[in-house]
Protein backbone atom coordinates (compact mmCIF):
# COMPACT_ATOMS: atom_id res chain seq x y z
CA UNK A 1 0.00 0.00 0.00
CA UNK A 2 1.05 3.70 -0.73
CA UNK A 3 1.73 6.06 1.46
CA UNK A 4 -1.03 8.28 -0.26
CA UNK A 5 -3.62 5.56 0.43
CA UNK A 6 -2.52 5.13 4.18
CA UNK A 7 -2.93 8.98 3.95
CA UNK A 8 -6.04 8.73 2.57
CA UNK A 9 -7.94 6.33 4.50
CA UNK A 10 -5.96 8.12 7.70
CA UNK A 11 -8.26 11.12 6.98
CA UNK A 12 -11.02 9.35 5.62
CA UNK A 13 -11.15 7.06 8.80
CA UNK A 14 -11.27 10.49 11.01
CA UNK A 15 -13.94 11.98 8.98
CA UNK A 16 -16.14 9.44 9.60
CA UNK A 17 -15.23 8.73 13.22
CA UNK A 18 -16.52 12.54 13.86
CA UNK A 19 -19.58 12.57 11.68
CA UNK A 20 -20.48 9.25 13.61
CA UNK A 21 -19.61 10.09 17.02
CA UNK A 22 -21.29 14.10 16.60
CA UNK A 23 -23.95 12.65 15.16
CA UNK A 24 -24.76 9.64 17.51
CA UNK A 25 -24.12 12.01 20.53
CA UNK A 26 -26.69 14.63 19.55
CA UNK A 27 -28.93 12.13 18.20
CA UNK A 28 -28.49 10.16 21.70
CA UNK A 29 -29.63 13.72 23.41
CA UNK A 30 -33.02 13.92 21.32
CA UNK A 31 -33.85 10.32 21.18
CA UNK A 32 -33.41 9.07 24.69
CA UNK A 33 -35.53 11.62 26.15
CA UNK A 34 -38.43 11.31 23.01
CA UNK A 35 -37.71 7.20 23.65
CA UNK A 36 -38.51 8.03 27.82
CA UNK A 37 -41.72 10.76 26.50
CA UNK A 38 -42.72 7.74 24.16
CA UNK A 39 -43.22 5.73 27.25
CA UNK A 40 -44.30 7.15 30.24
CA UNK A 41 -46.88 9.24 28.24
CA UNK A 42 -48.75 5.89 27.34
CA UNK A 43 -52.31 5.39 28.36
CA UNK A 44 -51.80 3.83 31.68
CA UNK A 45 -48.21 4.51 32.21
CA UNK A 46 -47.23 7.28 34.89
CA UNK A 47 -47.59 10.42 32.73
CA UNK A 48 -50.17 9.06 30.52
CA UNK A 49 -50.48 11.66 27.72
CA UNK A 50 -52.46 9.63 25.32
CA UNK A 51 -52.74 12.41 22.67
CA UNK A 52 -49.62 13.87 22.87
CA UNK A 53 -48.03 10.01 22.75
CA UNK A 54 -50.09 9.29 19.23
CA UNK A 55 -48.62 12.46 17.41
CA UNK A 56 -45.03 12.05 18.94
CA UNK A 57 -45.50 7.94 17.97
CA UNK A 58 -46.74 8.95 14.11
CA UNK A 59 -44.03 12.12 13.86
CA UNK A 60 -41.09 9.47 15.09
CA UNK A 61 -42.83 6.30 12.40
CA UNK A 62 -42.59 9.06 9.80
CA UNK A 63 -39.14 9.42 10.27
CA UNK A 64 -38.03 5.73 10.66
CA UNK A 65 -40.29 4.52 7.43
CA UNK A 66 -38.48 7.41 5.36
CA UNK A 67 -35.49 5.79 3.02
CA UNK A 68 -32.68 7.56 4.38
CA UNK A 69 -31.51 8.77 0.98
CA UNK A 70 -34.76 10.34 0.22
CA UNK A 71 -34.42 12.23 3.96
CA UNK A 72 -31.14 13.61 3.37
CA UNK A 73 -32.12 15.28 0.43
CA UNK A 74 -35.90 16.05 1.56
CA UNK A 75 -33.96 17.85 4.90
CA UNK A 76 -31.55 19.77 2.60
CA UNK A 77 -33.37 23.28 3.43
CA UNK A 78 -32.93 22.85 7.02
CA UNK A 79 -29.34 21.31 6.89
CA UNK A 80 -28.62 24.50 5.43
CA UNK A 81 -30.43 26.85 7.59
CA UNK A 82 -28.53 24.97 10.57
CA UNK A 83 -25.02 24.47 8.51
CA UNK A 84 -25.41 26.87 6.12
CA UNK A 85 -24.21 24.31 3.46
CA UNK A 86 -25.68 20.97 2.85
CA UNK A 87 -22.13 19.79 1.73
CA UNK A 88 -19.47 18.27 3.89
CA UNK A 89 -18.97 16.34 7.02
CA UNK A 90 -20.90 18.75 9.35
CA UNK A 91 -23.92 19.37 6.60
CA UNK A 92 -23.90 14.97 7.15
CA UNK A 93 -24.46 15.14 10.51
CA UNK A 94 -27.96 16.60 10.35
CA UNK A 95 -29.39 14.11 8.41
CA UNK A 96 -27.73 11.50 10.18
CA UNK A 97 -29.15 12.92 13.91
CA UNK A 98 -32.56 13.45 12.26
CA UNK A 99 -32.16 9.73 10.96
CA UNK A 100 -30.76 8.12 13.99
CA UNK A 101 -32.59 10.08 17.06
CA UNK A 102 -36.12 8.44 16.43
CA UNK A 103 -34.19 4.99 15.69
CA UNK A 104 -32.81 5.84 18.93
CA UNK A 105 -36.13 6.75 21.07
CA UNK A 106 -38.21 3.47 19.57
CA UNK A 107 -35.04 1.62 21.31
CA UNK A 108 -34.99 2.95 24.71
CA UNK A 109 -38.83 2.92 24.92
CA UNK A 110 -38.23 -1.08 24.31
CA UNK A 111 -35.72 -0.77 26.71
CA UNK A 112 -37.79 0.55 29.37
CA UNK A 113 -40.70 -1.14 28.53
CA UNK A 114 -38.82 -4.35 29.65
CA UNK A 115 -38.77 -3.04 33.48
CA UNK A 116 -40.38 -5.02 35.70
CA UNK A 117 -43.74 -3.25 36.08
CA UNK A 118 -43.28 -4.38 39.98
CA UNK A 119 -40.77 -1.73 40.36
CA UNK A 120 -42.20 1.15 39.52
CA UNK A 121 -44.88 0.12 41.73
CA UNK A 122 -42.53 -0.09 44.84
CA UNK A 123 -41.41 3.67 43.73
CA UNK A 124 -44.59 4.96 43.46
CA UNK A 125 -45.21 3.44 46.69
CA UNK A 126 -42.36 5.33 48.53
CA UNK A 127 -43.92 8.64 46.88
CA UNK A 128 -41.87 8.71 44.16
CA UNK A 129 -42.72 11.62 41.61
CA UNK A 130 -43.13 10.44 37.90
CA UNK A 131 -39.00 12.30 37.45
CA UNK A 132 -38.00 10.52 40.13
CA UNK A 133 -39.14 7.09 38.69
CA UNK A 134 -37.96 7.89 35.40
CA UNK A 135 -34.33 8.96 37.10
CA UNK A 136 -34.18 6.58 40.00
CA UNK A 137 -35.93 3.62 38.61
CA UNK A 138 -36.75 3.18 34.81
CA UNK A 139 -33.55 4.75 33.18
CA UNK A 140 -30.78 3.16 35.51
CA UNK A 141 -32.98 -0.51 35.35
CA UNK A 142 -32.65 -0.27 31.26
CA UNK A 143 -29.74 0.44 31.29
CA UNK A 144 -28.27 -2.33 29.51
CA UNK A 145 -30.88 -2.52 27.10
CA UNK A 146 -30.30 1.23 26.36
CA UNK A 147 -26.47 0.06 26.24
CA UNK A 148 -27.33 -2.06 23.51
CA UNK A 149 -29.49 -0.11 21.63
CA UNK A 150 -26.77 2.87 20.99
CA UNK A 151 -24.58 0.54 19.81
CA UNK A 152 -27.13 -0.69 17.06
CA UNK A 153 -27.67 2.37 16.71
CA UNK A 154 -23.91 3.53 16.29
CA UNK A 155 -23.57 0.55 14.12
CA UNK A 156 -26.41 1.81 11.35
CA UNK A 157 -24.84 5.40 11.76
CA UNK A 158 -21.71 3.90 10.28
CA UNK A 159 -23.23 2.66 7.62
CA UNK A 160 -25.24 5.60 6.85
CA UNK A 161 -22.47 8.05 6.80
CA UNK A 162 -21.12 6.03 3.67
CA UNK A 163 -23.90 6.97 2.22
CA UNK A 164 -23.81 10.63 3.26
CA UNK A 165 -20.47 10.64 1.92
CA UNK A 166 -20.84 9.64 -1.49
CA UNK A 167 -23.14 12.73 -1.87
CA UNK A 168 -20.03 14.86 -0.64
CA UNK A 169 -19.67 14.44 3.29
CA UNK A 170 -16.79 13.03 2.97
CA UNK A 171 -15.48 10.21 4.94
CA UNK A 172 -14.46 6.41 4.25
CA UNK A 173 -17.73 6.03 2.31
CA UNK A 174 -16.88 8.57 -0.55
CA UNK A 175 -13.27 7.60 -0.50
CA UNK A 176 -14.42 3.81 -1.58
CA UNK A 177 -16.87 5.65 -4.09
CA UNK A 178 -14.86 8.16 -5.56
CA UNK A 179 -11.18 5.92 -5.78
CA UNK A 180 -12.58 2.06 -5.88
CA UNK A 181 -15.50 2.82 -8.54
CA UNK A 182 -15.54 5.89 -9.91
CA UNK A 183 -11.24 5.48 -11.02
CA UNK A 184 -11.69 1.60 -10.59
CA UNK A 185 -8.80 1.32 -8.10
CA UNK A 186 -10.49 -1.49 -6.34
CA UNK A 187 -7.32 -2.08 -3.64
CA UNK A 188 -8.89 1.37 -2.47
CA UNK A 189 -12.68 -0.29 -2.18
CA UNK A 190 -10.98 -2.95 -0.67
CA UNK A 191 -9.17 -1.16 2.18
CA UNK A 192 -11.91 1.06 2.87
CA UNK A 193 -14.26 -1.71 3.20
CA UNK A 194 -11.47 -4.06 5.49
CA UNK A 195 -11.35 -0.27 7.67
CA UNK A 196 -14.75 -0.52 7.94
CA UNK A 197 -15.16 -3.97 9.57
CA UNK A 198 -12.45 -3.24 12.12
CA UNK A 199 -14.21 0.12 12.91
CA UNK A 200 -18.12 -2.07 13.14
CA UNK A 201 -16.14 -4.93 15.08
CA UNK A 202 -14.41 -2.31 17.61
CA UNK A 203 -17.85 -0.29 17.99
CA UNK A 204 -19.84 -3.55 18.67
CA UNK A 205 -17.20 -4.98 21.37
CA UNK A 206 -17.14 -1.98 23.11
CA UNK A 207 -21.16 -1.97 23.44
CA UNK A 208 -21.16 -5.65 24.22
CA UNK A 209 -18.85 -5.05 26.83
CA UNK A 210 -20.56 -1.80 28.82
CA UNK A 211 -24.03 -3.39 28.27
CA UNK A 212 -22.76 -6.52 29.80
CA UNK A 213 -21.03 -4.33 32.80
CA UNK A 214 -24.37 -2.36 33.64
CA UNK A 215 -26.12 -5.45 33.92
CA UNK A 216 -26.46 -6.95 37.69
CA UNK A 217 -29.23 -9.54 36.74
CA UNK A 218 -27.35 -12.18 36.65
CA UNK A 219 -25.12 -13.95 39.67
CA UNK A 220 -21.36 -12.09 39.81
CA UNK B 1 -54.05 3.88 63.15
CA UNK B 2 -55.63 2.89 59.50
CA UNK B 3 -59.66 3.28 59.55
CA UNK B 4 -61.24 1.99 56.02
CA UNK B 5 -64.84 3.35 55.79
CA UNK B 6 -67.23 1.69 53.30
CA UNK B 7 -64.64 0.92 51.06
CA UNK B 8 -66.00 0.30 47.42
CA UNK B 9 -63.77 -0.33 44.17
CA UNK B 10 -64.73 -0.70 40.80
CA UNK B 11 -62.58 -2.01 37.88
CA UNK B 12 -63.88 -1.36 34.21
CA UNK B 13 -64.57 -4.50 32.48
CA UNK B 14 -65.65 -5.44 29.17
CA UNK B 15 -69.21 -5.80 30.49
CA UNK B 16 -69.57 -3.23 32.42
CA UNK B 17 -67.70 -2.41 36.04
CA UNK B 18 -66.92 -5.11 37.63
CA UNK B 19 -67.24 -4.67 41.24
CA UNK B 20 -63.69 -6.02 43.34
CA UNK B 21 -64.75 -4.72 47.05
CA UNK B 22 -67.98 -4.05 48.20
CA UNK B 23 -68.31 -2.17 51.19
CA UNK B 24 -65.50 -2.54 53.05
CA UNK B 25 -65.03 -1.25 57.10
CA UNK B 26 -61.95 -2.16 59.10
CA UNK B 27 -60.05 -0.04 61.79
CA UNK B 28 -57.13 -1.21 62.28
CA UNK B 29 -55.28 -0.10 65.40
CA UNK B 30 -52.11 1.36 66.30
CA UNK B 31 -49.23 -1.45 67.03
CA UNK B 32 -51.13 -4.16 65.73
CA UNK B 33 -50.29 -6.92 63.44
CA UNK B 34 -53.86 -6.99 61.61
CA UNK B 35 -54.20 -9.95 58.86
CA UNK B 36 -56.52 -10.10 55.69
CA UNK B 37 -57.18 -13.45 54.35
CA UNK B 38 -58.74 -14.76 51.49
CA UNK B 39 -58.60 -16.97 48.41
CA UNK B 40 -56.81 -15.83 45.18
CA UNK B 41 -59.28 -13.06 43.90
CA UNK B 42 -61.39 -12.43 46.66
CA UNK B 43 -59.83 -8.93 46.63
CA UNK B 44 -57.28 -8.77 49.40
CA UNK B 45 -54.39 -6.97 46.75
CA UNK B 46 -56.95 -4.37 45.87
CA UNK B 47 -57.68 -3.69 49.38
CA UNK B 48 -53.94 -3.62 50.25
CA UNK B 49 -53.41 -1.15 47.44
CA UNK B 50 -56.54 1.07 48.32
CA UNK B 51 -54.57 1.60 51.62
CA UNK B 52 -51.65 3.49 49.99
CA UNK B 53 -53.93 4.85 46.95
CA UNK B 54 -52.12 2.47 44.53
CA UNK B 55 -55.47 1.80 43.25
CA UNK B 56 -57.81 5.03 43.68
CA UNK B 57 -60.68 3.76 45.87
CA UNK B 58 -64.63 3.75 43.65
CA UNK B 59 -66.31 4.74 46.85
CA UNK B 60 -65.44 5.48 50.48
CA UNK B 61 -62.62 6.62 52.45
CA UNK B 62 -58.98 5.09 53.73
CA UNK B 63 -57.35 7.63 56.75
CA UNK B 64 -53.90 6.69 57.85
CA UNK B 65 -52.57 8.11 61.18
CA UNK B 66 -55.79 10.90 61.08
CA UNK B 67 -54.77 11.64 57.62
CA UNK B 68 -57.94 10.99 55.38
CA UNK B 69 -55.21 9.74 51.88
CA UNK B 70 -58.55 9.44 49.83
CA UNK B 71 -58.97 13.61 48.31
CA UNK B 72 -55.06 13.80 48.36
CA UNK B 73 -53.17 13.64 44.77
CA UNK B 74 -50.12 15.02 43.84
CA UNK B 75 -47.91 16.29 46.20
CA UNK B 76 -49.30 15.27 49.29
CA UNK B 77 -49.86 11.75 48.68
CA UNK B 78 -46.26 11.36 48.01
CA UNK B 79 -45.91 12.96 51.19
CA UNK B 80 -48.47 10.73 53.12
CA UNK B 81 -47.27 7.12 51.17
CA UNK B 82 -43.75 8.40 52.90
CA UNK B 83 -45.25 7.18 55.93
CA UNK B 84 -46.50 4.11 54.58
CA UNK B 85 -43.97 1.24 54.03
CA UNK B 86 -44.98 -1.54 51.71
CA UNK B 87 -43.35 -5.16 51.11
CA UNK B 88 -44.10 -7.47 47.78
CA UNK B 89 -44.23 -11.04 47.22
CA UNK B 90 -41.74 -10.66 44.51
CA UNK B 91 -39.34 -8.06 46.68
CA UNK B 92 -39.33 -5.67 43.57
CA UNK B 93 -35.76 -4.59 44.14
CA UNK B 94 -33.36 -2.96 41.56
CA UNK B 95 -31.52 -5.19 40.14
CA UNK B 96 -29.08 -2.37 39.27
CA UNK B 97 -28.81 -1.00 43.10
CA UNK B 98 -26.83 -3.15 45.78
CA UNK B 99 -28.82 -3.78 48.68
CA UNK B 100 -26.86 -0.14 50.54
CA UNK B 101 -28.65 1.07 47.08
CA UNK B 102 -32.27 -0.51 47.18
CA UNK B 103 -32.57 0.33 51.22
CA UNK B 104 -31.20 4.05 50.57
CA UNK B 105 -33.93 4.68 47.68
CA UNK B 106 -37.02 5.72 49.42
CA UNK B 107 -34.04 8.48 51.44
CA UNK B 108 -33.37 10.00 48.37
CA UNK B 109 -36.45 10.46 47.03
CA UNK B 110 -36.85 13.01 50.10
CA UNK B 111 -33.69 14.30 49.65
CA UNK B 112 -32.33 12.76 52.80
CA UNK B 113 -28.39 14.50 52.80
CA UNK B 114 -25.85 11.51 52.04
CA UNK B 115 -24.11 11.11 55.64
CA UNK B 116 -27.42 10.48 57.62
CA UNK B 117 -28.94 8.55 54.25
CA UNK B 118 -25.90 6.06 54.66
CA UNK B 119 -26.10 6.11 58.75
CA UNK B 120 -30.05 5.00 58.45
CA UNK B 121 -29.28 2.65 55.21
CA UNK B 122 -26.79 0.97 58.21
CA UNK B 123 -29.57 1.36 60.69
CA UNK B 124 -31.84 -0.69 58.59
CA UNK B 125 -29.76 -3.62 57.25
CA UNK B 126 -28.57 -3.93 61.24
CA UNK B 127 -32.20 -4.36 61.91
CA UNK B 128 -32.67 -7.09 58.99
CA UNK B 129 -29.03 -8.87 59.86
CA UNK B 130 -28.12 -7.99 56.15
CA UNK B 131 -25.11 -6.17 57.26
CA UNK B 132 -23.04 -8.24 55.55
CA UNK B 133 -24.52 -8.28 52.35
CA UNK B 134 -24.24 -4.68 51.58
CA UNK B 135 -22.89 -4.49 48.61
CA UNK B 136 -24.09 -7.51 46.80
CA UNK B 137 -27.03 -7.41 44.42
CA UNK B 138 -30.10 -8.10 44.55
CA UNK B 139 -29.14 -11.47 42.24
CA UNK B 140 -26.51 -12.71 44.43
CA UNK B 141 -29.24 -12.75 46.97
CA UNK B 142 -31.90 -15.99 48.23
CA UNK B 143 -35.44 -14.93 48.54
CA UNK B 144 -35.09 -14.56 52.28
CA UNK B 145 -32.56 -12.50 51.96
CA UNK B 146 -34.24 -10.59 49.06
CA UNK B 147 -37.87 -9.79 51.14
CA UNK B 148 -35.05 -8.51 54.17
CA UNK B 149 -34.29 -6.42 51.67
CA UNK B 150 -37.37 -5.36 51.18
CA UNK B 151 -38.17 -4.85 54.46
CA UNK B 152 -35.32 -2.42 55.70
CA UNK B 153 -35.96 -0.46 51.88
CA UNK B 154 -39.82 -0.21 53.73
CA UNK B 155 -38.87 0.41 56.89
CA UNK B 156 -35.83 3.04 55.83
CA UNK B 157 -38.48 5.94 55.84
CA UNK B 158 -39.50 5.26 59.83
CA UNK B 159 -43.10 4.67 58.65
CA UNK B 160 -45.66 4.30 60.72
CA UNK B 161 -47.62 1.93 58.98
CA UNK B 162 -46.11 -1.56 56.73
CA UNK B 163 -48.14 -3.08 54.26
CA UNK B 164 -47.18 -6.50 53.32
CA UNK B 165 -48.91 -7.97 50.40
CA UNK B 166 -48.19 -11.88 50.07
CA UNK B 167 -45.03 -11.21 51.94
CA UNK B 168 -43.83 -14.83 52.26
CA UNK B 169 -45.64 -16.45 49.58
CA UNK B 170 -42.97 -16.99 46.95
CA UNK B 171 -40.88 -18.29 50.16
CA UNK B 172 -40.12 -22.08 51.45
CA UNK B 173 -41.64 -22.54 54.84
CA UNK B 174 -38.80 -22.33 56.45
CA UNK B 175 -37.53 -18.90 55.54
CA UNK B 176 -41.50 -17.80 55.75
CA UNK B 177 -41.24 -18.39 59.73
CA UNK B 178 -37.85 -16.60 59.73
CA UNK B 179 -39.36 -13.75 58.15
CA UNK B 180 -42.52 -13.24 59.62
CA UNK B 181 -40.46 -13.45 62.73
CA UNK B 182 -38.35 -10.46 62.00
CA UNK B 183 -41.69 -8.89 60.75
CA UNK B 184 -42.98 -9.82 64.57
CA UNK B 185 -40.10 -8.78 66.30
CA UNK B 186 -40.34 -4.83 64.07
CA UNK B 187 -43.56 -4.57 65.62
CA UNK B 188 -42.68 -5.17 68.62
CA UNK B 189 -39.31 -2.92 68.95
CA UNK B 190 -41.13 -0.49 66.53
CA UNK B 191 -44.73 -0.46 67.69
CA UNK B 192 -45.06 -0.99 64.22
CA UNK B 193 -48.65 -1.00 62.81
CA UNK B 194 -48.47 -4.37 60.06
CA UNK B 195 -51.11 -5.27 57.71
CA UNK B 196 -50.68 -8.47 56.45
CA UNK B 197 -52.83 -10.33 53.43
CA UNK B 198 -51.84 -13.66 52.79
CA UNK B 199 -53.85 -16.72 51.57
CA UNK B 200 -52.27 -18.98 54.24
CA UNK B 201 -53.94 -18.90 57.74
CA UNK B 202 -50.69 -20.40 58.89
CA UNK B 203 -49.33 -17.05 58.00
CA UNK B 204 -52.24 -15.26 60.19
CA UNK B 205 -52.02 -17.74 62.65
CA UNK B 206 -48.05 -17.35 63.39
CA UNK B 207 -48.11 -13.74 64.02
CA UNK B 208 -51.16 -11.72 63.58
CA UNK B 209 -53.26 -10.32 66.58
CA UNK B 210 -56.42 -9.71 64.91
CA UNK B 211 -58.09 -11.04 61.25
CA UNK B 212 -60.25 -10.18 58.69
CA UNK B 213 -61.53 -12.70 56.45
CA UNK B 214 -62.40 -11.17 53.03
CA UNK B 215 -64.29 -13.12 50.13
CA UNK B 216 -65.58 -11.93 46.59
CA UNK B 217 -65.20 -7.96 48.17
CA UNK B 218 -66.45 -8.78 51.18
CA UNK B 219 -65.42 -9.29 54.69
CA UNK B 220 -67.31 -11.95 56.02
CA UNK B 221 -65.73 -12.70 59.15
CA UNK B 222 -63.42 -10.90 61.84
CA UNK B 223 -62.01 -10.99 65.11
CA UNK B 224 -59.07 -11.79 67.34
CA UNK B 225 -57.18 -14.25 65.47
CA UNK B 226 -57.43 -16.94 68.34
CA UNK B 227 -61.38 -16.84 68.37
CA UNK B 228 -61.82 -16.82 64.64
CA UNK B 229 -59.26 -19.78 64.34
CA UNK B 230 -61.49 -21.77 67.17
CA UNK B 231 -64.74 -21.06 66.06
CA UNK B 232 -64.90 -19.98 62.53
CA UNK B 233 -68.43 -19.19 61.80
CA UNK B 234 -68.29 -18.41 58.19
CA UNK B 235 -67.35 -21.88 55.44
CA UNK B 236 -64.77 -19.64 53.93
CA UNK B 237 -63.42 -19.33 57.54
CA UNK B 238 -63.99 -22.89 58.41
CA UNK B 239 -61.98 -24.38 55.09
CA UNK B 240 -59.09 -22.01 55.55
CA UNK B 241 -58.77 -23.17 59.43
CA UNK B 242 -59.35 -26.81 58.32
CA UNK B 243 -56.15 -26.36 55.91
CA UNK B 244 -54.09 -25.58 58.33
CA UNK B 245 -55.19 -27.46 61.54
CA UNK B 246 -56.07 -30.95 59.35
CA UNK B 247 -59.09 -31.78 60.68
CA UNK B 248 -60.49 -34.00 58.22
CA UNK B 249 -61.48 -37.66 59.22
CA UNK B 250 -59.46 -40.54 57.23
CA UNK B 251 -61.81 -41.72 54.18
CA UNK B 252 -62.00 -45.07 56.20
CA UNK B 253 -64.07 -43.50 59.31
CA UNK B 254 -66.54 -40.76 57.08
CA UNK B 255 -67.22 -43.52 54.75
CA UNK B 256 -68.40 -45.34 57.91
CA UNK B 257 -70.43 -42.41 58.99
CA UNK B 258 -72.20 -42.12 55.86
CA UNK B 259 -73.16 -45.89 55.66
CA UNK B 260 -74.20 -46.60 59.20
CA UNK B 261 -77.58 -46.13 60.67
CA UNK B 262 -78.55 -43.24 63.34
CA UNK B 263 -79.10 -45.68 66.07
CA UNK B 264 -75.87 -47.27 65.40
CA UNK B 265 -73.93 -47.84 69.14
CA UNK B 266 -70.55 -46.04 68.03
CA UNK B 267 -70.43 -42.50 68.99
CA UNK B 268 -68.19 -40.48 66.67
CA UNK B 269 -67.85 -36.72 67.90
CA UNK B 270 -64.45 -34.00 67.39
CA UNK B 271 -63.62 -32.29 71.17
CA UNK B 272 -61.99 -28.68 70.81
CA UNK B 273 -59.61 -28.23 73.39
CA UNK B 274 -58.76 -24.84 74.08
CA UNK B 275 -56.57 -23.15 76.81
CA UNK B 276 -55.93 -24.64 80.32
CA UNK B 277 -57.83 -27.82 79.51
CA UNK B 278 -55.66 -29.06 76.46
CA UNK B 279 -52.87 -30.05 79.37
CA UNK B 280 -55.74 -32.05 81.08
CA UNK B 281 -55.84 -35.65 81.01
CA UNK B 282 -59.49 -35.78 80.13
CA UNK B 283 -59.75 -38.88 78.14
CA UNK B 284 -58.37 -41.04 80.83
CA UNK B 285 -60.43 -39.77 83.45
CA UNK B 286 -63.83 -40.73 81.29
CA UNK B 287 -62.25 -44.08 80.88
CA UNK B 288 -61.96 -44.38 84.42
CA UNK B 289 -65.47 -42.75 85.73
CA UNK B 290 -67.85 -43.69 82.89
CA UNK B 291 -66.39 -46.53 81.92
CA UNK B 292 -66.68 -45.46 77.81
CA UNK B 293 -64.43 -46.72 75.55
CA UNK B 294 -62.45 -44.77 73.14
CA UNK B 295 -60.80 -44.79 69.69
CA UNK B 296 -59.15 -42.13 68.79
CA UNK B 297 -59.52 -41.49 65.14
CA UNK B 298 -57.09 -38.29 64.36
CA UNK B 299 -56.11 -35.85 67.15
CA UNK B 300 -53.86 -32.73 66.64
CA UNK B 301 -52.24 -29.78 69.09
CA UNK B 302 -51.83 -26.12 68.20
CA UNK B 303 -50.45 -23.40 69.39
CA UNK B 304 -52.20 -19.99 68.39
CA UNK B 305 -50.44 -17.44 70.07
CA UNK B 306 -49.15 -19.07 72.37
CA UNK B 307 -52.26 -20.51 73.50
CA UNK B 308 -52.60 -23.97 73.19
CA UNK B 309 -55.77 -25.37 70.66
CA UNK B 310 -56.33 -29.08 70.34
CA UNK B 311 -58.91 -31.25 68.64
CA UNK B 312 -59.32 -34.72 69.41
CA UNK B 313 -61.47 -37.27 66.68
CA UNK B 314 -62.38 -40.04 68.83
CA UNK B 315 -64.75 -42.99 68.18
CA UNK B 316 -66.66 -43.78 71.99
CA UNK B 317 -68.05 -47.03 72.93
CA UNK B 318 -70.27 -47.93 75.52
CA UNK B 319 -73.66 -47.79 77.30
CA UNK B 320 -75.93 -45.03 76.38
CA UNK B 321 -75.81 -43.81 80.21
CA UNK B 322 -71.98 -43.97 79.89
CA UNK B 323 -72.00 -42.10 76.81
CA UNK B 324 -74.13 -39.52 78.29
CA UNK B 325 -72.27 -39.21 81.09
CA UNK B 326 -69.48 -38.73 79.53
CA UNK B 327 -70.98 -35.87 77.29
CA UNK B 328 -71.94 -34.32 80.06
CA UNK B 329 -68.83 -34.32 81.83
CA UNK B 330 -66.93 -32.68 78.61
CA UNK B 331 -70.09 -30.35 78.31
CA UNK B 332 -69.00 -28.71 82.17
CA UNK B 333 -65.47 -29.25 81.60
CA UNK B 334 -66.57 -26.40 78.93
CA UNK B 335 -65.12 -28.04 76.00
CA UNK B 336 -66.24 -27.75 72.98
CA UNK B 337 -68.09 -31.53 71.76
CA UNK B 338 -69.21 -31.84 68.24
CA UNK B 339 -71.51 -35.18 67.46
CA UNK B 340 -70.24 -36.33 64.28
CA UNK B 341 -72.64 -39.24 63.71
CA UNK B 342 -72.97 -42.63 64.64
CA UNK B 343 -71.24 -45.67 63.46
CA UNK B 344 -71.98 -49.68 63.22
CA UNK B 345 -69.57 -50.85 65.43
CA UNK B 346 -66.96 -49.33 67.27
CA UNK B 347 -63.17 -50.25 65.58
CA UNK B 348 -60.99 -52.25 67.89
CA UNK B 349 -61.04 -49.77 71.35
CA UNK B 350 -58.22 -48.25 72.74
CA UNK B 351 -57.67 -46.83 76.36
N1 LIG C 1 -56.10 -3.52 37.54
C1 LIG C 1 -57.15 -4.36 37.47
N2 LIG C 1 -58.03 -4.28 36.44
C2 LIG C 1 -59.09 -5.10 36.38
N3 LIG C 1 -59.38 -6.05 37.27
C3 LIG C 1 -58.55 -6.19 38.32
C4 LIG C 1 -57.39 -5.36 38.48
N4 LIG C 1 -56.75 -5.73 39.60
C5 LIG C 1 -57.46 -6.74 40.13
N5 LIG C 1 -58.55 -7.02 39.36
C6 LIG C 1 -59.55 -8.04 39.65
O1 LIG C 1 -59.96 -7.92 40.98
C7 LIG C 1 -60.16 -9.17 41.59
C8 LIG C 1 -59.40 -9.26 42.87
O2 LIG C 1 -58.03 -9.21 42.59
P1 LIG C 1 -56.95 -9.13 43.74
O3 LIG C 1 -57.22 -7.96 44.60
O4 LIG C 1 -55.62 -9.20 43.10
O5 LIG C 1 -57.23 -10.47 44.55
P2 LIG C 1 -56.32 -11.26 45.59
O6 LIG C 1 -55.14 -10.43 45.91
O7 LIG C 1 -57.22 -11.50 46.75
O8 LIG C 1 -55.96 -12.54 44.91
C9 LIG C 1 -59.75 -10.22 40.57
O9 LIG C 1 -60.92 -10.75 40.00
C10 LIG C 1 -58.96 -9.44 39.56
O10 LIG C 1 -59.13 -9.98 38.28
MG1 LIG D 1 -53.08 -10.81 45.64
Amino acid sequence: MSQRLIELLLEALWETVAMVGVSAVLAALIGVPLGILLLVTQPGNILARPTFNRIVGAVVNAARSTPFIILMVAIIPLTRALVGTSIGTAAATVPLVVAAAPFIARLVEASLREVDSGLVEAAQAMGASPLQIVVKVLVPEALPGIAAGLTITVVSLIGYSAMAGAVGGGGLGDLGIRYGYQRFQGEVMVAVVAVLIVLVQVVQSVGDYAAHRLNKRERT
Amino acid sequence: MIVIDDLEKEFGGPSGPNPVLRGISLTIEKGEVFGIIGRSGAGKSTLVRCINLLERPTRGRITVAGRELSGLSGAALRAARHDIGMVFQHFNLLSSRTVQGNVSLPLELVDMPRGLRLRRVDEMLELVGLTDKRDAYPAQLSGGQKQRVGIARALASRPSVLLCDEATSALDPETTKSILALLAEINHTLNLTIVLITHEMQVVREIADRVAVLDQGRVVEQGAVFDVFTQPSHPITRSLVREVLNLELPERVSSRLRHSPQTSPGLVMRITFTGPSANEPIVSEMVRRFGVSFNILHGHIDYIQNAPYGTLTVEAGGSEAGLQAALDFLRVKSLKVEILGRVAAPDRAVA
